[in-house]
């Protein structure tokens, strides 16, 4: 038995044209044409898109929670790179 | 710092987060307990969306309209597409497919009991849609807020569409209690039969339920079983009312200071007979899954050598 | 319209719809059988497709009888002597090969034909067509695919795919058949010439079977009949299931 063939695929949706391809889940498929056609039948049953986009899960490289600190703390001390750390005069409104 | 300190602090910044209502992602550290305790019902809700098709399934050749099949056909594949969420979500928790299928179909893994009781009658799609889907949903809602993330995305993904499960349900009933005298006592026969079965898909009240008190505190469940149990009862009431039929609990009666309905006991021997092996379709339902299974291995296996030879003359033509 | 073509163009819509209605139903059988659950979801929707297309035709033909028929009426109150279906449709379902070749072989002829109706005088065909026509390219992709890796996957899976395409190819000849009454439409500039379309359909189906090494049989027998209401002993299985409900309570409202 080798059900293990079929591998796991990560499942990205449009959902209309000027927003971010979005995480909806994954499916199982032979190779990454089956699974684009899969994702069409399994997660836009409700015209849900207008792209699809198909990744392996195994090619999908994440940032660990041990690494969380490193990576995304130095970032909370740069409030200068926030439009609201900057105090506008009233005079000027709308930058 | 020893290791088991390790733990101990990462089991409280886990608590931390459980108590912020931070959602728990799959890299996340969390207690083994709470995984497990999440792979068994989420897989359980999975392999019940699964079978769930059957009772339907078995209905579907015989739709009494064009119509009404198709919309019942368009039901049944959102129940595959939820199971396949749910399997999804569950896959994140270092489990696979195949494991959570093998443990279904050796009997380790459950289902929801509802769907070991025979669909037969058309009366029993509208029932089933109605009271079987909603009292789903009363379950989902909630789950919504479940504290794992996949799993809470996919509640929210499956209670947008199963909006419709229930209403198609509740609208063959209509049209059956709007029709001949016959279609009325169709539509009373699946009220009859349904009901009560439906309640205990709440499972057992908080007292006797095993796994409560834990998935309460880790917030993988929301609200108690009697207390959603509670909402549905409350809210079927003037459904069943509408429809003019005859109420299948005698003892049903509207509570002023509670702002509750009283209910009648739930036949426990006959939830705990039906769990254990001596509903009407238990058999059948896990056979049938093991038969698909079984018919679509030499499909799978054709997959996996087409896609072998595939990669062999790619490799060659590099 | 003339009320000759009027009848013609009734017919050839009831044709079409009971093509439609009796693939779906087989299709609609595949519902928790599949051999994995996306398969199911898969498949499902292309069963969808063809209901729906069922009740499109239909509904024109109710249009057309204009005697008080519904779309039901014609699904579930006529008998297998009055379907007029293409016997292929009402094969059973048999194992996954034996579907997904048919499904093949259905894909391309309507991936043929669809084309062809969209330019239809009747404005009515024209649009069904249209609107077939995305599903059937979608459709074709999927079974396409099929064939391909069952033809060209294990030993096991091109002994079961050159079995189907060996006990359907008798049931392919019919498709590209005509009758007086199809005739007619066409010199209307209404329904297909589908014997024009034979040569393409066998170029089309050869060079698939040819890449998933599957051999195409040769044309040593011909089962035809289905377009007169003369069916294979599958139909009457077929629609004693479908229909029991809605007779067993005529006159409902369901």
């Amino acid at each position: 038995m080798q059900d293990n063939a079929l591998e796991l695929f990560e499942v990205f949706i449009r959902s209309k044209r000027g927003l971010d391809h979005k995480h909806v889940g994954s499916l199982h498929s032979e190779d990454h044409a089956q699974a684009l056609e899969y994702a069409r039948d399994v997660y836009t049953r409700r015209s849900e898109g207008v792209s699809i986009w198909v990744v392996k899960s195994a090619d999908i490289c994440a940032s660990q929670e041990d690494d969380a600190e490193n990576f995304f703390d130095p970032n909370d001390d740069k409030p200068y790179r926030h439009a609201t750390y900057y105090d506008l005069p009233d005079a000027v409104n709308n930058m | 710092m020893s290791s088991e300190q390790n733990i101990s602090l990462q089991e409280q910044q886990f608590m931390h987060k459980i108590k912020a209502e931070e959602k728990i992602e799959p890299k996340d550290w969390m207690p083994e307990k709470y995984r497990k305790n999440l792979i068994r019902q989420i897989s359980q809700h999975a392999h019940s969306e699964v079978i769930g098709m059957q009772p339907e399934g078995n209905f579907l050749t015989r739709a009494p309209s064009l119509r009404r099949k198709a919309i019942l056909l368009s039901k049944i594949q959102d129940e595959a597409g939820h199971g396949l969420y749910l399997y999804s979500a569950a896959e994140t928790l270092g489990i696979t497919r195949e494991e959570m299928i093998e443990a279904l179909q050796s009997g380790q893994a459950k289902y929801a009991s509802i769907f070991n009781y025979p669909a037969l009658t058309w009366g029993d799609m509208g029932a089933i849609g109605w009271l079987v889907d909603g009292a789903a949903i009363v379950n989902q809602v909630s789950l919504q807020r479940t504290s794992y993330g996949p799993y809470s995305r996919g509640m929210i993904r499956i209670c947008k569409e199963e909006s419709f499960h229930q209403r198609q349900g509740y609208d063959i009933m209509l049209s059956l209690v709007n029709g001949t005298p016959a279609q009325k006592a169709m539509a009373q026969d699946s009220l009859n039969r349904f009901y009560w079965p439906a309640l205990m898909m709440f499972g057992p009240h908080d007292s006797e339920s095993a796994h409560s008190a834990k998935s309460m505190e880790w917030k993988i469940k929301r609200e108690t079983n009697d207390d959603l149990r509670q909402k549905f009862i409350d809210q079927t009431a003037s459904q069943i009312e509408f429809l003019g039929l005859e109420h299948p609990d005698k003892e049903l009666k509207w509570n002023e200071e509670r702002g509750h309905y009283d209910s009648g006991e739930i036949d426990w021997e006959e939830f705990h007979n039906v769990i254990a092996g001596n509903g009407h379709c238990n058999r059948q339902r896990l056979e049938h899954h093991i038969k698909a299974h079984e018919e679509g291995a030499w499909v799978r296996e054709a997959l996996a050598a087409y896609n072998a030879k595939k990669q062999a003359n790619k490799a060659e033509a590099a | 319209m003339s009320d000759t073509i009027k009848d013609a163009t009734l017919e050839y819509a009831i044709r079409l719809g009971d093509d439609a209605n009796v693939l779906g139903h087989r299709i609609s059988e595949w519902v928790s059988h599949g051999p994995f659950l996306e398969e199911d979801i898969a498949y499902a929707n292309v069963a969808l497709d063809y209901i729906g297309r069922a009740r499109m035709f239909y509904g024109y033909a109710s249009e057309l009888a204009n005697d008080g028929r519904t779309e039901d009426d014609f699904a579930y109150m006529r008998d297998d002597r009055q379907y007029r279906n293409l016997l292929l449709m009402e094969m059973p379902k048999e194992d996954f090969a034996y579907s997904q070749v048919r499904q093949l072989f259905i894909d391309i002829y309507y991936g043929l034909l669809l084309p062809e109706l969209v330019k239809s005088k009747d404005d009515t065909l024209a649009a069904i067509a249209a609107k077939a026509i995305k599903e059937t390219r979608y459709h074709l992709r999927r079974s396409r695919d099929w064939v391909l890796r069952l033809g060209d996957g294990t030993e096991e899976s091109h002994r079961r795919t050159q079995r189907a395409v060996d006990s359907l190819w008798g049931y392919t000849h019919e498709m590209f058949e005509m009758d007086d009454t199809e005739r007619l439409l066409v010199d209307s500039g209404i329904g297909v010439d589908i014997t024009k379309l034979r040569d393409d359909w066998h170029r089309q189906v050869g060079s698939i079977l040819t890449e998933a090494t599957l051999n195409v049989p040769e044309d040593s027998w011909t089962v035809r009949g289905g377009r007169i209401g003369y069916h294979t002993e599958n139909l009457g299985h077929l629609l004693t299931e479908m229909q029991f409900v809605h007779r067993s309570y005529p006159g409902c409202q369901w």
